[in-house]
């Protein structure tokens, strides 16, 4: 399971942790009926204290997003896949806060930066998507 | 439990009013502090906090010149050996017997603990590549860290003391110790208190911690409470300011005009009120880091960079 902790961006690590593994369940990359690693493995993969670790598994549980089997380890719930969409939205959503508050504070308005984002849009189409678009013009 | 001594807490350290004078300088300056069993404990401050001395109280080094010292229940001053046999510690000098090799290394010290696992010690010595043959003065920063963290947790101490474990050492063998500190929790629930100025390191592996700034404890208490109590905050103004105003619970300030960023202690309801008293509203709210909290309650310059 690949997560990554960062210990500068002040968001709680147990929170790190219930936000990735929130993520990478809604982008399908953890299936429904798949294990997570045990407590201490994660802890020592990560780096961090094993109750963060177990603090994390019981709010993914609490969400409904992981379920807990007796005695045989943690698994992402079936039930998990309809919250998806609103999950990966709100991860989204989360970050759109984040940067309108930035772009608040330097003096960009919001149809300045509506704008930028679909001039960064265009910019990422893959090559082949935006050739034609150049020939048009 | 096997600590019959503590039958009236399950505070594996208890500090009461330790002050603790080196000529003028109050090192420790009426410091109380109780850690209970099965807690990772971080002590922070900058160099010359106190950490060292505190943690030398406890190891009996130091008698308490006022207040009392209490690990497992038992004064370490008077009892030592009782004491230090349940103690592993590790300090920034890994203050080693460089003429010895290290398999005599781990035959001396196996004599002086009866807990000693010889089985765990010999995984220990194979995980962290040291060669029984080598003397232990020709072993680099890192292998001496290594071998020393080895001697410390090889007879499976209730309690880890560690004094600055990382500090300067190469990326890898931090991850070492970072992570012997990990399984040791997870393993047996065991205590353990270090102290460090990599606050990256505190942040991932603490319940509890404490500051010190000059010998005093700035605050202690739970990471997450800590976490939860401190906010990134930014404020419009109505009108333009040349200075931000006093605010409760703000600890630093930053900007100008009518956007400003301030670091604040407290409830976010209460703070949000104190700012809407002084004509402001706040627009953005973010969590910090144990790093950026601390160069707010110090109120000093960046703590001394890692040396290399």
């Amino acid at each position: 399971m690949q997560i990554h902790i960062s210990s500068h961006d002040g968001v709680p690590i147990y929170l790190q942790i219930v936000n990735q593994v929130k993520y990478l369940v809604a982008s399908g990359r953890l299936a429904a009926g798949e294990e997570l690693p045990p407590i201490r493995t994660l802890a020592e993969q990560l780096l961090v204290n094993p109750n963060t670790v177990a603090r994390a598994y019981r709010e993914l549980e609490l969400a409904g997003v992981v379920t807990k089997r007796r005695t045989a380890g943690t698994y992402v719930s079936d039930g998990a896949s309809p919250l998806a969409r609103r999950e990966r939205l709100k991860i989204v959503t989360q970050r759109i806060d984040a940067l309108l508050a930035e772009a608040r504070q330097m003096n960009v308005d919001t149809a300045t930066l509506i704008e930028l984002i679909q001039e960064r849009d265009e910019a990422m189409q893959p090559l082949e998507a935006a050739a034609p678009r150049t020939k048009e013009k | 439990m096997r600590s019959h001594e503590s039958l009236f807490s399950d505070d594996v350290i208890e500090i009461y009013g330790v002050t603790r004078k080196f000529g003028a300088k109050r090192a420790l300056d009426n410091v109380s502090l109780a850690i209970p069993r099965g807690v990772v404990f971080g002590l922070v401050g900058a160099n010359g906090a106190g950490k060292t001395t505190l943690i030398r109280h406890l190891l009996g080094l130091l008698q308490a010149q006022t207040g009392s010292v209490r690990v497992f229940g038992l004064d370490p001053v008077q009892e030592p050996v009782r004491v230090l046999a349940r103690v592993g510690y590790l300090s920034e000098e890994g203050d080693l017997p460089g003429w010895m090799r290290v398999d005599e290394l781990l035959r001396y010290m196996r004599a002086f603990y009866p807990t000693w696992d010889e089985v765990y010690a010999q995984d220990l010595r194979r995980q962290f590549e040291l060669d029984p043959a080598a003397k232990v003065k020709t072993l680099s920063k890192g292998q001496r860290a290594r071998a020393g963290l080895l001697v410390a947790l090889a007879y499976r101490p209730e309690l880890l003391l560690l004094d600055e474990p990382s500090s300067g050492l190469d990326p890898i063998v931090r991850r070492d110790i970072l992570g012997a500190i990990v399984r040791t929790i997870a393993d047996e629930g065991r205590t353990v208190l270090f102290s460090s100025h990599l606050l990256d390191e505190v942040e991932r592996i603490s319940d509890r911690v404490a500051m010190l700034k000059g010998g005093r404890i700035l605050f202690t208490g739970e990471l997450d409470e800590i976490k939860q109590t401190h906010h990134r905050l930014t404020l419009r103004f109505l009108d333009e300011r040349r200075q931000p105003p006093e605010l409760n619970g703000v600890l630093s300030w930053e900007g100008r005009g009518y956007i400003w960023t301030a670091v604040a202690h407290g409830r976010l309801d209460d703070l949000a009120l104190a700012a809407s008293a002084a004509g402001a509203e706040i627009i953005d709210q973010r969590a910090l880091s144990l790093d950026e909290i601390f160069l707010a309650q110090v109120g000093t310059p960046r703590l001394q960079p890692e040396e290399v």
